[in-house]
Parts: C-alpha cells; structure tokens; sequence
C-alpha cells in the first residue's frame, strides 16, 4: 500500500459532523484534532500500532456504492447511503479515508467502553492509595469515565508478585498490569534493546525480562512514563510523593546537545522527578535515563553554596569586587564553558570585549548512542558558536591556555565552571596566576581559585539553550536556589559594570535578548525570551557548516552534509 | 438651603410617668425571698458542676477530638502513606514523609508502603475531620482526646510515634494485610 500523504487534508464526518483531518492520520488522532477524546490504552503516538486493549473501539462507516456501476446508493433524501461497518473497529489502527464517517460517543462505542474497563478491572488490585500512578492514571481516568462503580466479579482476584526488579531502575507491579505491550514496543522500536516480553496465559499472563537480561539500557525509565497504568515504576521515585502535589516546570535535559524537552516535577522547592515533554521536532516524548539523574547535582555534597574570596566566607557583593580586583589592571583570560546558557555566554563575550581578554572553551565529548544521547556531551557548545566566543570548533584540551600561561601571556583567569587540572592545564603554571571561579560545583579549579563565586543549576535559573539541530529552546526556573545567591547573569553583568563604568550591562533577560536579537548579522536577529518560551526556534546553522561537529546521526538529527538513511 | 432645626433632626422623645414604690417593694425583702428560693431549691438538686481537670467529662462517640493514627488488632500499622489527609487538609497541618517497607520483615508481610515520618501541627488543626473522613485506609481518627498543651512550638507538633501512641488499636473491619495474606496462600497464584 502507498501510504498516503499526511499533509492533505481530507473531510471525513465525525459524530455527524463534517471536519477537515489530514489524510491517513488514525482516528483516535484525528478526533484528538476535534477535541473528541478516544480512551486508548495501547496506542502510543510514536510507537507501531498493536491493538490488543480494545479500548479505543469506534464505529466507522463510509459512503455506499454500487458494486456493480460504482454509482453512489442514494437514500429516500437523496442523500449518499453510509454503510456502517456492523461491528465496532478499534480506532487505532483506522485511519482515515476521505468521506469517512466515524462515531466516537454513541451508545454502543460507550457500552463497549464499559464492558472493556470491567474486564480491565477483574484482577485489578485496586491499591490506588499506594500506586505512584494514581492522579496520572488512564485506568483510574477511565474508570471514572466508563467504569460501573461496583465489581460483579465474586471469584478471588488473581495475585501476582507485586515488586519484581525487571533492571536496576525499574520495578515492576504485576498486579496492575493491562498488558498493553507499550513497554514491550520501546525496547524493540525505540531503544532497539529487546529484553521484554508476556509469558504465560490468559489471565496469568505477566510480563517479564527474557532470561538472562535485564531492562538496563539508558531508555528503560520511558517503560515508567508510557505504561497507562502503574505496573512499571520508577525504583527512584517509587514511593516518593504524590504527583499531584508536583509542580511542573518547563526544562530541558543539559546532559549532551541533543537537548531533550523535559518536565521538572518539584515540591516545596525539591525536585523529585524529571521527565520528558513531547516535542515531535526533538526528542519525541523519550529522553534518557542518565539525565533524569541530574537533579540530584541540586543537593550534591560538592555543590558550592557560598561565595568565598581566599577560603573564608563573604558576602556576595564583596565577592564580586574581589572578583574585579582579582582581575582588574592585569592580562586576563577567561575560560568559558558550553554549559552556560547563551545569554551568559552573551555576557561573557561582552566582558571579554570590554576588558580585551583572551577566551579558552572547552567541548566534552562522549559515545554517541544515536538516540538521544549525542556525543557533545555540553548542552550549548553551538550557543558559543552564534554568540562568537569561539570560531574554532572547541577540542577537548585547554593545551592552548596552559602554553600562554607558560609565556606570560596571562595573568588572571576567569573560569566558568571548568576543571582546568583536568583540561590539561599544569598545576605549577595554575599557581601563576590569580583565579576567578564561577560555578555550581567544587572541582580541583575552585579548590585553589583566589575568588569562588557560587553558579546557579540548570534548575535554579531561565535562559535558553541551542541544541545539536540548532534548535534554540528555552528553559525555566523549577526551584529557588540556595538562599543568598543570585543567577550567573546577573553576576556577570555586575562584572561587566565594574569592568565598564561608561555603560551598563543587560542584566535582566529580555533586556540581554534585546541586545541579541539587534545585531544585523547575528542568525538570532528579531528573536525575543517570549518567542523561545513559546516554543523551539530553528536557526540558520548554515554559517557553521565547515565545522567538523561531533555529532552522529540520530533521533531528529541529521548532521550537516548527510543525506537521511 | 438652610440647615436643618435641630426639631426636624431628632425624633419626639416621649417622658413616661414612673409610678413611685410601694411600701413592700421598699422594704425589698419579698424580692430577697425570692431570690433565696432559687438558692436554697438548688441545694437540693443533684451538681452539674464538673470538678475539671480532676473529673473528665464523658465523651460522646461522634466526638472530633485530637487526630490520631490507629493500628490494627494484629498491631500492624494501617497508614500506608497515601498523603490523601495531607492533600485535603485545610489549613495545611499535616506533613508525612513517605516511606517504603522493606520485603522481608515477617510481622508486615503484603505491606508496601508506610509512613516514614507522620507530623500533625496542633497550632494549625481546626479539628475539622477531613483527615478521617479522606482516609481509604480508615487508620486516621479523630478521638476522645480534647485538650493538649506545651510549651513550645515544637511541642505542639505530633509526631507518628505520638500519634500512633494517643490513637492506640481500634477495631478493624477489614484485615487488608490478612486477606491479601489469604489470598496468595490458597487464591490464585500461579
């Protein structure tokens, strides 16, 4: 079969209704797009179809024709004939063809709902007061929507193992299992590690590891988020807290350039989930298990929460003086970092100009699993592209840094965030000179830097970030950071000023995209912090193209020059 | 325009006629006599004054006292730490710290989950018995208990150790642990 093309539009009629749909789309998507909910259990947007939960069943009809002539069979009103299919279809595995006829909300769609949720909840263990799913539950959901309010079942429930390790962050409850497969389609569409399986039959049926393995890729805590009921869950966050006591905030994963879309779940300023949020252009609804973990950098015992100048405590405003007079009057470097967000990187450019420093960055590089984990392990390596801290593509050495050290070419540093012992830079030649440090976490750098001014987290602060397909995404703030700081830009403007005393820095951000987005030849020309939040923004990556970037062909990424396989 | 009179401000006031007292009532000892009946007619009538805090009063069933945690007759605790109470609570006065029960301890078999920490703040209480009313468990009642004090703050915080200890054992309906217990024994284990 051709499949058809899903740009055109076509009319079907839904609930006698006439509405426009693109071609070929399912009808579960396609009354989605008319607001008509079809409860579905194992039907995921971005995994195969397998039909096995019934829930989604619809009548579907089409117009009626003569078998013989092709003529259409018309009715006592001249009207075309609908030939309504005498069963209901499963929505999922519909789609769409023009004049379709579907209905979603008759009676016999809705007895079929009933009786697909009675059976659903025959051996449904009903401990909703202890399930991690209850408030994000689609069989509570539906239950509420179609279920009958009491059992008719008088046979003892079926009992399963209740807390199988099925790898080392999943848990899985049998007992509340539906069997809809989603989890078991990841592992073979997605993750392409397949390790999952039902055994055994009927109403025993359970699902488990095949021997020998275990759900241990980096993608298996998205098993946790598609499974519609609370049979897998998170060992993390298991028992933790009631997600309706979560507030969600709108991030983005900075474990590598690939730049996941991600929700932050916190209470009471303590993150206690992170989890992705669909974007078809970026990560899909997956993101990886390693970067769900980053929230606990937060609490880390490493984490530099105080400002100091020689090892003892000061107060911030002091720290920044002893900041510029650390580095005032001497020949400067800065070191600056692919973690920062573009509009401190667009601070540090502009600190760099005023004081004539000379700028080191350094990339970090890693394995490139071709999903979601890209081998630029920095989430903005391509922010210090558009913004000029760099032309060159950043290696990941400091060699450079520490042979102008050794000719006196520097003086003073300002290092944003990176480990310079480990970047290759002599421990004797980093006793030359004075050190400014901003960061979030202690490292050998911070240890023997003059002034250390405490960073905020990823979560602690908004900015924007540009990933691997430069995209410019933006991120907000999910919790308070610790008492007394303040964000890196607005550090780095105070910098700027005393470095300036003619002119004051941006230090607000649409202030900071103001100056952006008025630069004639800059690809972020017209953009505003309102844009971004609104949604992704592709830019112009054109200008970087000779550029040998690491990145190798994955979900939603094709590097530049390579044609799709 | 002129300002109103002060005629046309206040309303007539009319003067009564007081009749003067007559010679028993300036004697006042009939209304002396009477007072005493009252007096001396109670002196027969059996006390109503309660001698608190020596005497207690008698507490009726439905009363809402302070809110205690329950166990069940096996000494099991009920909660399970499903934070309903907590959601519901008006003015914010419970706080439980969730908690996992590991699978090996024998007297907690087929228990999953329980409160790490259980905090009630009896500053912020209204004794409204949303708590108890919420609970899915039934291991949250408002009981008899009426009167706490402290010195401190921090006092005035239950803990679960405290709550467990003024709540005691009540009568269980239900035996969840039991059943679930039962059922994998003899049900349909496969």
């Amino acid at each position: 079969m051709i499949a058809p093309d899903k740009k055109e539009m076509v009319n079907i009629t839904l609930n006698g209704i006439e509405v426009e749909v693109p071609n070929g789309i399912n009808a579960v998507e396609a009354a989605a797009l008319h607001g008509k909910e079809v409860p579905h259990y194992c039907y995921h947007p971005k995994l195969s179809v397998a039909g096995n939960c019934r829930m989604c069943l619809v009548e579907m009809g089409t117009p009626m024709r003569d078998r013989a002539s092709g003529e259409p069979i018309l009715d006592e009103d001249g009207a075309q004939k609908i030939g309504w299919v005498p069963k209901p279809v499963i929505g999922c595995a519909t789609n769409i063809t023009p004049g379709m006829h579907l209905r979603t909300e008759s009676d016999l769609v809705n007895e079929c709902r009933e009786g697909i949720m009675e059976f659903l909840l025959v051996n449904h263990p009903l401990d909703c007061p202890i399930c991690d799913q209850a408030g994000e539950c689609r069989l509570q959901e539906f239950a509420t929507d179609y279920g009958r309010g009491y059992s008719r079942y008088i046979e003892r429930k079926n009992v399963k193992p209740k807390r199988t390790r099925l790898g080392p962050r999943v848990t899985l409850d049998d007992e509340r299992c539906i069997l809809c497969s989603r989890c078991i389609r990841f592992s073979q569409e997605v993750a392409k590690d397949d390790v999952l399986g039902f055994v055994d039959r009927g109403s025993f049926s359970t699902l488990t590891c095949f021997p020998g393995k275990e759900l241990a890729n980096n993608y298996s805590l998205n098993t946790v988020d598609i499974c519609p009921v609370g049979a897998l869950t998170s060992t993390d966050f298991r028992f933790k807290m009631r997600v309706w006591f979560l507030k969600e905030s709108k991030s983005v994963c900075t474990e590598s350039s690939s730049g996941c879309n991600t929700l932050v779940s916190s209470r009471e300023g303590v993150i206690q989930r992170i989890t992705p949020r669909r974007n078809d252009l970026v990560n899909d609804t997956w993101m990886t298990d390693s970067g769900r973990e980053l929230y606990k950098l937060v609490k880390s015992d490493s984490r530099i929460r105080r400002p100091s100048f020689q090892g003892s405590d000061l107060p911030l405003d002091d720290a920044i003086s002893q900041a510029f007079e650390t580095l005032r009057n001497k020949k400067i470097g800065v070191v600056a970092s692919c973690h920062s967000t573009l509009e401190e990187q667009f601070l540090i450019k502009r600190l760099v100009e005023k004081t004539g420093a000379k700028v080191f960055i350094r990339g970090h590089f890693g394995e490139d699993d071709g999903i979601l984990l890209s081998a630029d392990r920095t989430p903005n390596l391509r922010g210090a592209l558009v913004t000029e801290l760099t032309t060159h593509y950043p290696s990941d050495h400091l060699n450079e840094l520490n042979d102008s050290i050794s000719d006196g070419h520097i003086e003073a540093l300002l290092v944003i965030g990176e480990n310079l012992q480990e970047s290759g830079v002599n421990e004797d030649n980093l006793k030359k000179v004075s050190l400014v440090f901003l960061g979030t976490h202690q490292n050998s750098t911070s240890d023997g830097a003059d002034v250390v001014l405490p960073g905020l987290t990823v979560f602690e602060k908004s900015g924007s970030l540009i990933n691997r397909s430069f995209f410019l995404q933006s991120f907000e703030q999910a919790i308070p950071g610790p008492a007394g700081l303040m964000t890196d830009f607005k550090i780095l403007a105070r910098l700027n000023n005393l470095f300036s005393e003619d002119s004051s820095a941006p230090s607000e951000l649409d202030e900071i995209w103001k100056a952006l987005s008025t630069t004639e030849t800059s690809v972020l020309k017209g953009i505003t912090f309102l844009k971004i939040k609104k949604g992704a923004i592709q830019l112009d990556g054109s200008k970087w193209e000779d550029l040998s970037f690491v990145e190798k062909e994955a979900l939603h990424h094709l590097p530049a020059g390579v044609t799709a396989s | 325009m002129p300002p109103p009179t002060f005629e046309l401000i206040m309303a007539k006031t009319v003067v009564l006629e007081r009749k003067p007292l007559s010679f028993s009532e300036r004697t006042y000892l009939p209304q002396i006599a009477t007072g005493l009946k009252t007096t001396f007619s109670n002196m027969f009538k059996p006390k109503v004054t309660l001698q608190y805090p020596e005497e207690k009063p008698v507490i009726p069933n439905n009363y809402r006292g302070v809110p205690t945690l329950v166990k069940d007759p096996n000494g099991r605790e009920k909660c399970v730490s499903c934070q309903l109470c907590e959601f519901v609570c008006p003015p914010k006065a419970i706080r439980i710290t969730p908690g996992s029960v590991p699978e090996d301890q024998d007297d907690r078999e087929h228990v999953e989950k329980a409160p790490q920490e259980f905090e009630i703040n009896m500053l912020r209480c209204i004794y409204c018995g949303y708590c108890q009313e919420v609970c899915p468990e039934e291991a949250i009642f408002l009981q008899d208990e009426y009167s706490s004090s402290g010195f401190t703050r921090e006092e005035m915080i239950n803990n679960k150790e405290k709550l467990y200890e003024l709540g005691g054992t009540l009568p269980d309906r239900h035996y969840k642990w039991d059943k679930k217990k039962e059922a994998e024994t003899d049900g349909n284990t496969h």
